[in-house]
């Protein structure tokens, strides 16, 4: 069985450590008090990248460690494999705020 | 009372390490001290690369910060290699060092007659420091007198869960002990910071914490440009980390849960500090490693999931690997295997409890793995300006 650990109730993501993780892999998340859950991975995820325990609408924030690590950029569902190509960092974001370049 | 074996130095201190160090006050002597170092055992040098054509801010900075390395307890004979015209205080140098008690030579490129004849000149002078500081002997001391410097580089998402929790297991265990503990990357504080302001001892306290996070997440905005790629870095976001926030979220995790005492500016020393405090620092291996080495740690507890192998001439450092895989295929570099928790196959505690007696015996003179290879060559001083 693959695992995904899950840091904090709150959160709303998962990490998976195992290789050659594929898409329709079945995962078992576990979070601190080895409470279980099962979901079904929509897509290729490499060792130790996230997968979504929920679905998590354009512009809401995604939680790890139960704080936000970003929003989500397009709409995600449970299942999918969750990165920079639909997380967005809130933070030194330069680039939103205009500078000096 | 915990001890270890350390060289008792005439300010107080205690030393892990009895090396030479060759401090040159400017690059342009860089050369020289390193044709030195060669020659002469028990010499290190800090090949940096300032001290000349810098605003007067940072010129100020870049003599603090090779003071503070001279003064290290690691250190037991400095040997300063100056060309004679550059911008850092070469006199000062000298005599905030010597005013130590310990063994200071010093030397003039320009004044000998150029390189060949300073390398010479130089090699006599080590010569002697060396065989001076060669018969000092390790005497029991206090654990309380040591001080831990604290990194994660070449992070991952192992890191937060498995590496850096041991290390904030050894933090705490040292601060109850009564010893100094010193952590810093500020960049990566970024999203965290109000967890790190909630342990402060007091507001003002946590507002130096919100105000170093803000200097530094003002100065990655002020190119007009998304901070990813430069942090988080191509490694981390290869390795599963996504946002800053959560790199930073997983990179506190290594300070442990005790109070925070203050902020350090980047060239101040603990000076007698004890408890757990924060040096502002970036997160670049060469600067942090050199701002933690000038607080006076004797060693540094370095946490990596990517692989990161390089240390710092005198100080020690520590790696380890939350990543299971990375540590099966860099052992040579990696002192200690955190992966097993990622694993399942030992707890926190139980590679903590590991990670503290190994730290006893590199503080007792066993070496790193990168201090065996020597791997500890690039390092550098963090300046504000602009080279001028």
């Amino acid at each position: 069985m693959i695992l995904a650990l899950k840091v904090h109730d709150r959160d709303n993501v998962a990490t998976l450590f195992a290789d050659a993780v594929q898409a329709g892999s079945e995962v078992e998340v576990r979070d601190k008090e080895g409470r279980q859950d099962h979901l079904t991975v929509h897509a290729d995820i490499p060792y130790g990248h996230k997968v979504a325990l929920a679905d998590i609408p354009k512009g809401a924030e995604i939680y790890k460690y139960g704080e936000s690590i970003g929003a989500a950029s397009v709409d995600i569902r449970r299942g999918d494999y969750v990165h920079v190509h639909n997380l967005e960092s809130l933070r030194a974001r330069g680039d939103l705020e205009g500078g000096s370049r | 009372m915990m001890e270890f074996y350390g060289y008792h130095r005439p300010d107080g201190q205690v030393g892990a390490r009895n090396h030479v160090a060759i401090i040159p006050s400017v690059v342009c002597a860089n050369d020289v001290a390193q044709a030195i170092e060669r020659q002469v055992q028990g010499c290190v040098g800090y090949y940096h690369h300032q001290g000349c054509c810098q605003l007067p801010p940072d010129l100020q900075r870049v003599t603090d910060t090779l003071i503070a390395l001279g003064l290290s307890p690691n250190v037991g004979a400095v040997l300063i290699v100056s060309l004679g015209c550059e911008g850092t205080d070469h006199k000062r140098l000298y005599e905030t060092i010597a005013a130590s008690g310990k063994p200071v030579e010093q030397i003039y490129i320009q004044q000998l007659g150029g390189a060949s004849r300073a390398i010479q000149a130089g090699i006599d002078r080590a010569q002697k420091l060396a065989i001076a500081i060669s018969g000092y002997r390790r005497e029991p001391a206090d654990l309380s007198q040591i001080t831990m410097a604290i990194k994660c580089g070449g992070s991952d998402t192992t890191s937060g869960m498995a590496s850096n929790c041991v290390i904030g297991y050894i933090a705490d265990k040292l601060v109850d002990l009564g010893a100094s503990v010193v952590f810093g990357e500020t960049t990566e504080f970024i999203g965290a910071e109000h967890i790190l302001a909630r342990r402060a001892v007091s507001e003002a306290v946590a507002g130096d914490i919100y105000r170093i996070v803000n200097e530094m997440e003002t100065r990655a905005k002020s190119l007009g440009c998304d901070m990813r790629e430069g942090q988080p870095t191509p490694g981390n976001i290869a390795g599963g980390l996504s946002s800053i926030e959560e790199k930073s979220l997983g990179a506190i995790v290594k300070s442990g849960t005790r109070p925070i005492q203050g902020v350090l500016g980047y060239t101040e020393r603990m000076d007698g500090r004890k408890g757990l405090w924060i040096k502002d620092t970036p997160g670049r291996e060469p600067e942090i490693l050199t701002g933690m080495a000038a607080t006076g740690a004797q060693f540094m507890m370095f946490s990596t999931g990517r692989g990161a192998p390089q240390g710092f001439p005198t100080m020690p450092v520590i790696k380890v690997c939350g990543n299971p895989h990375t540590y099966e295929r860099m052992q040579h570099d990696m002192d200690l295997n955190a992966g097993r928790i990622i694993t399942g196959e030992a707890s926190i505690a139980e590679v903590g409890e590991e990670a503290f007696a190994l730290l006893l015996e590199v503080l007792n003179g066993r070496m790193t793995k990168n201090e065996a290879i020597g791997y500890f060559g690039s390092i550098d001083i963090f300046t504000m300006g602009p080279v001028i």
